[in-house]
């Protein structure tokens, strides 16, 4: 066992914690023993962090199983490798999950224990995700997060849970199902599931409809999980029906899953076939800027402005990929780890406020800087990161993936630009509905403002967002190598 | 045959049958004398050990025939003589200490009926001659009837016995029809002269050959419940008491998928990466859609269940579906697939059995709703259930996952790689899914009905345990069985 190894099943240690404390200890001490099992991952991913920085590199292989065919061995081993970007959405996984914790304190109040075993073994497998280099492991680890979040939006969820809980399932369900098909078919071809292996077998293959059709189906497998378009009704039911705590994860990290494996299946596996599909990504990028923006527009839940928000800024991801060039995944990759801290602070917020007001209804807020300041201050702020004020990780991730994209397919980018517009009024337009104007309803007169340790998870996401905001380099001297290793395949 | 001839022939392979025979001679004479169905519950676990211990000392043996082809033994008949033992042994634990008024109101007891099923499954697995096959085909057949039908004050028990025995009977007839044929054709029914004759078969004969084929492999598939002959089992299971329901869907379904792959890769010489007959060819195209049908029915009514017995009929007929698709896209390693799937399938239905059959003592009741609430009553045993059904939902991590990619993997890699068929599988098992997850929901998610914790048997945990232990350990390390398989 490697230290990377020991690092992915760390979230193990809290699982096993929580297990052992008796089925009646109150939820403040298993709150506090989850709290510790959260640390113990984030902790071992920021020395992960400062070895890799070392060494620049860290990589893990045994060999599993294989299979003999008459002429060949298939052969699938355990490898995990580090890259800068799968290292920033590692970092990025256990702070969401420890500050989901945090987060959960007042939320979860029906049978903690189960709710934090769910969550370790949800940890487990993004970290999984994220560190695997090969696609059988990256599969078998996608799928190991289907079980822990069909629960914890099922039990724990709002309203409408277990239909949304199903929904999730089968949407997640038929997105691997088509992920595996086209695992498989390039495992069959390649010889080997690696994906640096799966590389160089591409590179030397001539079959371009063969590579469209994989990429295609890799497309719409991420496509599910991002989500691209047409597929993303279950990702609004979950922002909206899920818990505050596990809708940080969800946003933050989950639907970074679709990224990543676009990038490195798509990018990654492929980097000569890959750019062909610019135009199309383009397309799907456009249709998902501006539809999530224009719904967002006219929504009148907060956790639904919120859903399409997502929905929007994965568009700019889709637009920043169809740069295909080093400008536009750079600003890809800074959208997916912005966003993933944007959103989980907006989701924070948000289960604060339902905390208190229990309604997330624009319509029934009003007023909320008179009697709370300090968190309608964060919501402005986390809003102003969302819509990309300058100075914010969201600004520095949507000029880069609009300066790829304006190299390329310069069309494209011009009618993003609406886009971005639209995100500034749908933004601007919820957050000052709840912040100023006439205080409405009895729960905001004798309403709290954030206080003590309330104030950290927001704080800390916050101060990321402004890190990454004022001095991008800190994530992206990270990603020069793996920038390189994506575009440098490209031909011409 | 003379004495010397007899002698000659090398009796020790056949050991473990020998131990099966003998043993359910003893138990059905304890039976009649002292009528102790504990101690006959502890003679039959004992008799199949002692088999298992004969069997392993044949671990990579040479291949032996004897009895002039009649019996043969060969890696594929010991590797598939592990599951059935194995399977009936954990079902013999999972039954021994079940003494509920019903068991005790039926006067005989089925441990022997168990042995003698068995045992004709031993022998179908090896079998090289057509007629003792049969032989063990209608002892396994036989056995089982009388195994369903054994709670007689029981209604559903009854009507299933009924239909069991009728359309049983009638697919043995089928079979044996088919037969006929084959060996009008070929004249000797004796598997490897048939593969011979038939590789070598005159081209106006074919369609002979293929209705021969057709008939007996339709006749074959009501073993293995798929379309359309699955409409006795949510029946079946549901009058059977729960062990006799786990044995028919896994042990007797276990040597029902031998045979088949025997009948198809030796007397139809679709030697796999050989030139394959022709009548494969034909039949293969049968072989797949029965599959697809399977695969989309099973699925697809298990979605409408509430009786838990007939919920996992109808899983164990998306199951065979799965289990089709090797043999009808041959690759080299379909044998070694169609056995992990088998012993995958073994170890997590017969743990789901197992604690179904916990709650149905304790709940006298066979309605989904058994489940509710069991985190809260039995925690261990909770999570021992959710991953057999994660397991059987194809959940990576258990050794449900590495079979069905092992399918899907042959599936796709065949010459002609069968994306259809691949495309059903992964589809219909995302709707198993949403029938394995309700039961999780009802485990954890729905108030208890009863709120006494529930109470299991020591030696239950023993079978649930070692398949918990199995479906974990495979799906991780599916290395072990794969390199165990190929010696």
């Amino acid at each position: 066992m490697g230290l990377l190894s020991l690092f992915v099943f760390s979230p193990i240690v809290g699982l096993v914690l929580i297990s052992l404390l008796s089925n009646n200890s109150s939820p403040k001490i298993v709150q506090r023993y989850a709290l510790i099992g959260g640390f113990i991952p984030l902790i071992v991913s920021w020395i992960v962090y400062f070895i890799y920085q070392r060494n620049n590199r860290l990589a893990e292989n045994f060999s599993w199983f294989s299979y003999e065919t008459d002429s060949r061995t298939l052969v699938i081993d355990y490898e995990l490798e580090l890259n800068g970007f799968r290292l920033a959405l590692l970092l990025l996984t256990t702070l969401i999950v420890t500050l989901s914790i945090l987060a959960s304190v007042k939320d979860i109040k029906k049978n903690p224990k189960l709710f934090y075993q769910w969550l370790f073994i949800l940890e487990l497998g993004m970290l999984g995700v994220f560190a695997s280099d090969n696609m059988f492991l990256f599969f078998f680890f996608f799928e190991l997060t289907l079980i822990p979040m069909f629960f914890l939006i099922g039990k724990w969820g709002h309203v409408e849970r277990e239909e949304t809980a199903y929904k999730y399932l089968i949407y997640n369900g038929l997105g691997s199902a088509v992920l595996l098909i086209a695992i498989v078919a390039v495992f069959i071809q390649a010889g080997n599931a690696n994906f640096e292996a799966v590389k160089d077998y591409m590179s030397t293959m001539d079959d371009q409809a063969y590579q469209i059709g994989v990429i295609v189906a890799f497309l719409v497998a991420f496509g599910v999980k991002l989500p691209i378009v047409p597929l993303h009704s279950w990702m609004v039911n979950v922002h909206v029906y899920a818990p505050p705590a596990v809708v940080m994860i969800h946003a933050g990290v989950l639907l970074k899953i679709g990224a990543y494996g676009l990038l490195q299946f798509g990018a990654g596996m492929f980097p000569e076939t890959f750019p062909l599909l610019a135009v199309t990504l383009a397309v799907l990028g456009l249709i998902n800027l501006l539809y999530g923006a224009f719904l967002a527009l006219i929504q009148d839940d907060l956790r639904k402005v919120f859903a399409y928000a997502s929905v929007s800024h994965m568009g700019i991801i889709l637009l920043g990929i169809a740069g295909m060039n080093t400008a536009g995944y750079q600003g890809a990759i800074f959208q997916t780890i912005s966003h993933g801290l944007i959103s989980a602070l907006l989701f924070y917020l948000v289960g604060v406020l339902i905390n208190r007001t229990s309604t997330t209804n624009l319509e029934k807020l009003g007023g909320l800087w008179t009697t709370a300041p300090v968190l309608s201050g964060f919501f402005l702020a986390a809003a102003l990161a969302g819509l990309g004020l300058p100075g914010m990780s969201g600004f520095v991730s949507e000029f880069m993936a609009f300066l790829g994209v304006f190299e390329n397919l310069p069309v494209f980018g011009a009618i993003g630009i609406i886009g971005i517009i639209l995100t500034a009024v749908y933004f601007l337009r919820a957050i000052l509905n709840i912040s100023f104007g006439k205080r409405k309803g009895k729960a905001l007169d004798k309403m709290t403002d954030l206080r003590n340790l309330e104030l950290l998870p927001a704080g800390v996401l916050l101060a990321f967002i402004i890190l990454i905001g004022v001095y991008p380099d800190s994530l992206g001297q990270l990603l020069q190598i793996t920038l390189e290793t994506f575009v440098a395949g490209m031909g011409g | 045959m003379d004495l010397e001839t007899l002698l000659s022939f090398k009796w020790s392979i056949m050991a473990p049958e020998f131990t099966i025979l003998i043993t359910g001679v003893i138990v059905s004479l304890q039976d009649l004398f002292y009528g102790n169905k504990r101690l006959s519950s502890w003679l039959s676990i004992l008799g199949v050990l002692l088999a298992i211990a004969f069997l392993s000392t044949q671990y990579q043996h040479e291949s032996v025939s004897i009895l002039y082809d009649t019996y043969i033994f060969d890696e594929v008949t010991f590797f598939f003589k592990i599951i059935l033992l194995t399977g009936t042994l954990l079902i013999l634990l999972m039954t021994s200490p079940s003494w509920d008024e019903e068991t005790e109101r039926v006067r005989g007891d089925f441990h022997y009926l168990l042995l003698a099923a068995l045992l004709g499954g031993m022998i179908v697995v090896s079998s090289g001659d057509v007629i003792t096959l049969y032989a063990g085909l209608e002892l396994l057949s036989i056995s089982s009837y009388i195994m369903v039908g054994i709670r007689k004050y029981n209604r559903n028990a009854n009507e299933g016995a009924m239909k069991y025995i009728i359309t049983g009977s009638l697919a043995s007839a089928v079979t044996l029809f088919g037969l006929s044929y084959i060996y009008g054709l070929t004249g000797t029914t004796n598997l490897f002269d048939i593969s011979r004759e038939m590789s070598a078969i005159d081209t106006q004969l074919e369609p002979l050959a293929i209705l021969g084929f057709v008939i007996t492999f339709v006749g074959l598939t009501f073993k293995i419940s798929t379309v359309p002959f699955h409409m006795w089992t949510p029946d079946v299971y549901q009058g059977a008491s729960t062990p006799v329901a786990a044995f028919l869907s896994v042990v007797s379904k276990a040597a029902g998928f031998i045979l088949i792959a025997r009948m198809l890769i030796i007397a139809f010489t679709a030697e796999p990466g050989l030139e394959q007959g022709t009548v494969y060819e034909y039949g293969v195209g049968l072989i797949a859609v029965l599959a697809a049908l399977t695969m989309i029915v099973g699925n697809t009514v298990a979605l409408r269940q509430r009786n838990m017995k007939r919920l996992f009929a109808y899983s164990s007929i998306a199951h065979a579906g799965y289990l089709l698709i090797p043999l009808a896209a041959l690759t080299s390693f379909s044998l070694e697939t169609i056995w992990f799937y088998l012993l995958a399938y073994m170890l997590m239905n017969i743990g789901a059995f197992a604690v179904l059959h916990v709650l149905i003592q304790n709940h006298a009741n066979e309605d989904m709703s058994i489940f509710s609430g069991l985190y809260h009553r039995s925690p261990v045993l909770t999570v021992m259930m959710t991953i057999f059904l994660a397991s059987l939902a194809g959940i990576p991590g258990t050794a449900g996952f590495i079979g069905k990619f092992n399918i899907f993997l042959g599936a796709l890699s065949a010459d002609p790689a069968r994306y259809v068929l691949a495309g059903i599988m992964v589809a219909t098992t995302v709707i198993s899914y949403v029938y394995y997850f309700n039961i999780l929901v009802q485990m954890y998610s729905r108030p208890a009905e009863k709120h006494a914790n529930l109470q299991v048997p020591a030696i239950t945990w023993v079978t649930v345990g070692f398949c918990t232990l199995g479906t974990v350990l495979f799906g991780i390390f599916p290395n072990l069985p794969l390199q165990f398989f190929n010696w």
